[in-house]
Order: structure tokens, then sequence, then C-alpha cells
């Protein structure tokens, strides 16, 4: 486990049993003996590490310094490699994957983003209940521990698959890969992806959704989006949540709604009550406008495959005359 | 920000890139960090030694070289340098800025054995 922020590899499960995760080997996060390291900071914003015994006189050039300490300047065989790969790379060549996967099918996916108890699941539960009669709706839900969540979606009588990461901090794009398989959400559909509670690490992890939601509750203070700036950034929509509750708060909206977009110029925001249903018009008509995106796609695509094999099916009949 | 997982996605390329490249001691490893990225760069250093742990980059120091931030600026219509995701706009003080540079989190390079 990370002693930093707590997250962990190796325990995410999906509808409790464990999830393939041939990319985690279990390893034990345990620092034996090494020395610790130094890691400071220069004057042009790099950083460098190094073990402290090893310091240079000038303080300035890290090179030649090994971990064994034995290099004689002028006698390393060492050589820079240039790799220019992005650290995300893996996640997003998956989201990618999940991406195309969505597309072929016609189906919106939201990543829904917040911190714990912003009212995301009961949003979700009347967000379900208004679009069933003429939407198929589907569910992700992520969350450390329990399928509590799942539950609560299942009773609207939705799909919903229940991820757990054990003690990782986000979903990836390879756990909901795993979970679209196993869930099988219909096509022409909304999928709706609850991401693990937490306003920070989710917000560089592309799922491969069409688009991120943040969920802000107006019990949480208007500062969070300068406090979290990383999440509204990824965000095209943020939806203010538990408006009935601003009679009793001190929340001062204008400012949150400012805030957010000086982080995000372009976010949408719309105010809404997940009990009492206020805002679920244009909260819904968002939706609607989304889906109808995702179907034109579909379409498209669906057309230039036909024209595609009408133009193969073509060739073939010109090869088979030719031959005659 | 999920410096773990970041360091699991670094050994990942570190490794492949030993495997296809044919080398199996990497001495340095270096990272293009954008300042916009939110990447916390000591906790990533403690997350890297570990995670480093048992592979062909254990005990390698870890360089990164910070890359600045910069946004498009709706009201003046130009690119401006900025330092944190809700900066004003240098040149009009607005907040009509859209981060455009400075996200980056890339393997830039590796001092190898």
């Amino acid at each position: 486990m990370c002693n930093v922020c707590g997250c962990g590899a190796g325990e995410t499960r999906i509808e409790g049993q464990p999830a393939d995760d041939e990319q985690m080997p279990a390893r034990k996060w345990v620092r034996a003996g090494a020395p610790d390291p130094h890691f400071h900071r220069h004057a042009d914003g790099s950083w460098h590490s190094h073990a402290h015994d090893e310091a240079p006189a000038d303080g300035s050039i890290h090179y030649g310094h090994g971990p064994a300490g034995a290099e004689v300047p002028g006698m390393s065989q060492a050589r820079m490699v240039k790799i220019e790969q992005d650290i995300l790379s893996k996640n997003d060549s998956y989201a990618m994957h999940n991406r195309g996967w969505l597309a072929d099918r016609g189906i919106l996916a939201l990543n829904l983003v917040s911190s714990p108890g912003s009212g995301k699941t009961s949003l979700l539960v009347r967000t379900i209940e208004a679009l069933m009669v003429r939407v198929p709706v589907a569910v992700v839900e992520g969350d450390q521990q329990t399928s509590f969540d799942a539950e609560r979606i299942r009773a609207t009588g939705a799909p919903a698959l229940q991820i757990n990461t054990g003690k990782g901090c986000h979903l990836d794009a390879r756990m909901v890969g795993q979970a679209l398989e196993k869930l099988a959400p219909p096509d022409n559909g909304l999928l709706l992806i609850e991401n693990v509670g937490n306003l920070v690490c989710p917000a560089a992890f592309d799922l491969g959704e069409a688009a991120k939601v943040v969920v802000l509750s107006v019990t949480e203070g208007e500062d969070k989006p300068l406090k979290y700036p990383d999440m509204f950034a990824a965000a095209s929509l943020m939806l203010v949540n538990k408006i009935d509750l601003l009679p009793y708060v001190s929340f001062d909206m204008e400012q949150a709604i400012a805030y957010a977009l000086r982080v995000n110029p372009q976010l949408q925001v719309i105010q809404v009550s997940a009990t009492t249903g206020a805002g679920f018009d244009a909260w819904l008509g968002w939706i609607d406008a989304r889906l109808a995106e995702a179907r034109v796609v579909r379409d498209e695509t669906v057309a230039q495959l036909r024209a595609r094999i009408a133009a193969l099916e073509a060739a073939l009949d010109a090869e088979r005359s030719a031959k005659v | 920000m999920h410096e773990m997982s970041l360091a699991e996605g670094i050994r990942q390329i570190v490794e492949d890139a030993g495997r296809v490249q044919g080398f199996s001691k990497v001495r340095t490893v270096v990272l293009e960090i954008g300042r916009l990225s939110s990447v916390e760069p000591e906790a990533l250093a403690f997350c890297f030694d570990l995670v480093m742990q048992g592979g062909i980059a254990e005990g390698a120091r870890l360089q990164i070289d910070a890359l600045p931030g910069s946004g498009w600026c709706r009201q003046c219509e130009a690119s401006v340098p900025i330092d944190t995701l809700y900066d004003p706009c240098p040149r009009c003080g607005g907040f009509q800025v859209q981060a455009t540079g400075g996200t980056e989190m890339r393997v830039k390079e590796l001092e190898i054995e």
C-alpha cells in the first residue's frame, strides 16, 4: 500500500471476484533498508534525487553517481535512451479501446466524479428512474469496499456492476473494460460510471467516457473548485447538487460557479437536487443531447461499414465475372 | 493525484524499453512533468523508489524536468504563461484562460548501463 495516498495494487474486485490483474504483481511496499534518497528542487523547477552520501560538492550536477557509488568519471558506460512516452499511455490505450467499443454500440458513457458524500448515487437513482422508460441505462459502480451502491442501483431495475478497488483510489480504463464485457450494457443506451468518491485521483484517468461530470454539493463549500482544480478542469459538466439545502447552509453559489469557471471557462453548470428533482429537466436534457450525438456517431459508423461492404462485394463480383 | 499508479506506469515503460532495447540496468529515469499536471514530485519520488524495487530501475535516480504551464486567453486571443489552472491572464487579468500546455506526464529518457 502507498503510504502517501493510501492506494494499493492487486486488490481490485469486480462483483466480489478478483479482477484479472496480470500487470500488477503484488509487491510489498517496504523500503528494505534502502538509503533514504535526497530529493530536492532546483531553481529552474526541476527535481533530482540522489542518496545523501553522494551529494556533489557543487550541489548541481547529479550524473555519474550510481547506486553502487563505484563509477569512475570518464570511464562510465552509461548512455541515454530516448523514451518520450506518456506515463499513462497504458491506461490511455485501454481507454481508447473502451471508447471504440462504446461508440460501435452507440452507448453514451458518463464518468461521474466527486468527493464522497456529494450525493452521486442518489443522483443516479433519480436519473435512472426518470430515463428508464425511454432509454436503457446501465451502471458501473466504483468503491473501495462493499456493493451497497450497486444494490441501490439494481433496486431501480437497471443492471449494475460493482468494482471494488480495494485500497485503490480511482477506477482505471482496464477495470472499466473488464466491467463492460461482464455487464454488456444495451446498445444505444446510457452507461453511467460512478467513480470512487475522490476529488483528486480520478481526474487523470481516462476511462473511455464521453464526458466527466463533476458533482459538487452545497454542503461542501464553494472553494472546492480552487482547492481541487484538476477535477474541475477535466470535467465537461458540473452538477451542483443538494440545492434544496441552500437555505440551511452558507454556500455562495455565485462564487462556487465563478471559481469553477476560473479553472475551466468551458465548464457547463447545472444546479440540481437529487432529493426534490429540481433542475432535473436541464440535466436530463443535457443527457438527451449527448445521447443524440452518440447515436449520430454510431449511424455514421454503420453507414461507413455498409458502404465498405458494398464496395468489397462489388470488387468481388468484378473479380468473379472477370474469371468467368 | 495517484502517484503510486503513475510510478507503476513508469515501471512498465522502463521494463518494456529494457526488454525491447536489450538493457538490464537503469541508472537515471528522466521525467517531464508539466506544472499544471498536479503531480506532486516528492510523493512521486517516494512511490518511485518503492515501485522500482526488484526491477531494472531499482535504486535508479529520478530526475523530474518541469515543463511550463500555458493557456489560451479567449479575451486576448493569445497564448499566455500560467502557473496554476486558476491563474488569471497575465495580460488582461481575466479568467478566460483554458490550460493548453503544461499538463504533460512523460518518461523522457533513461540513462542506462
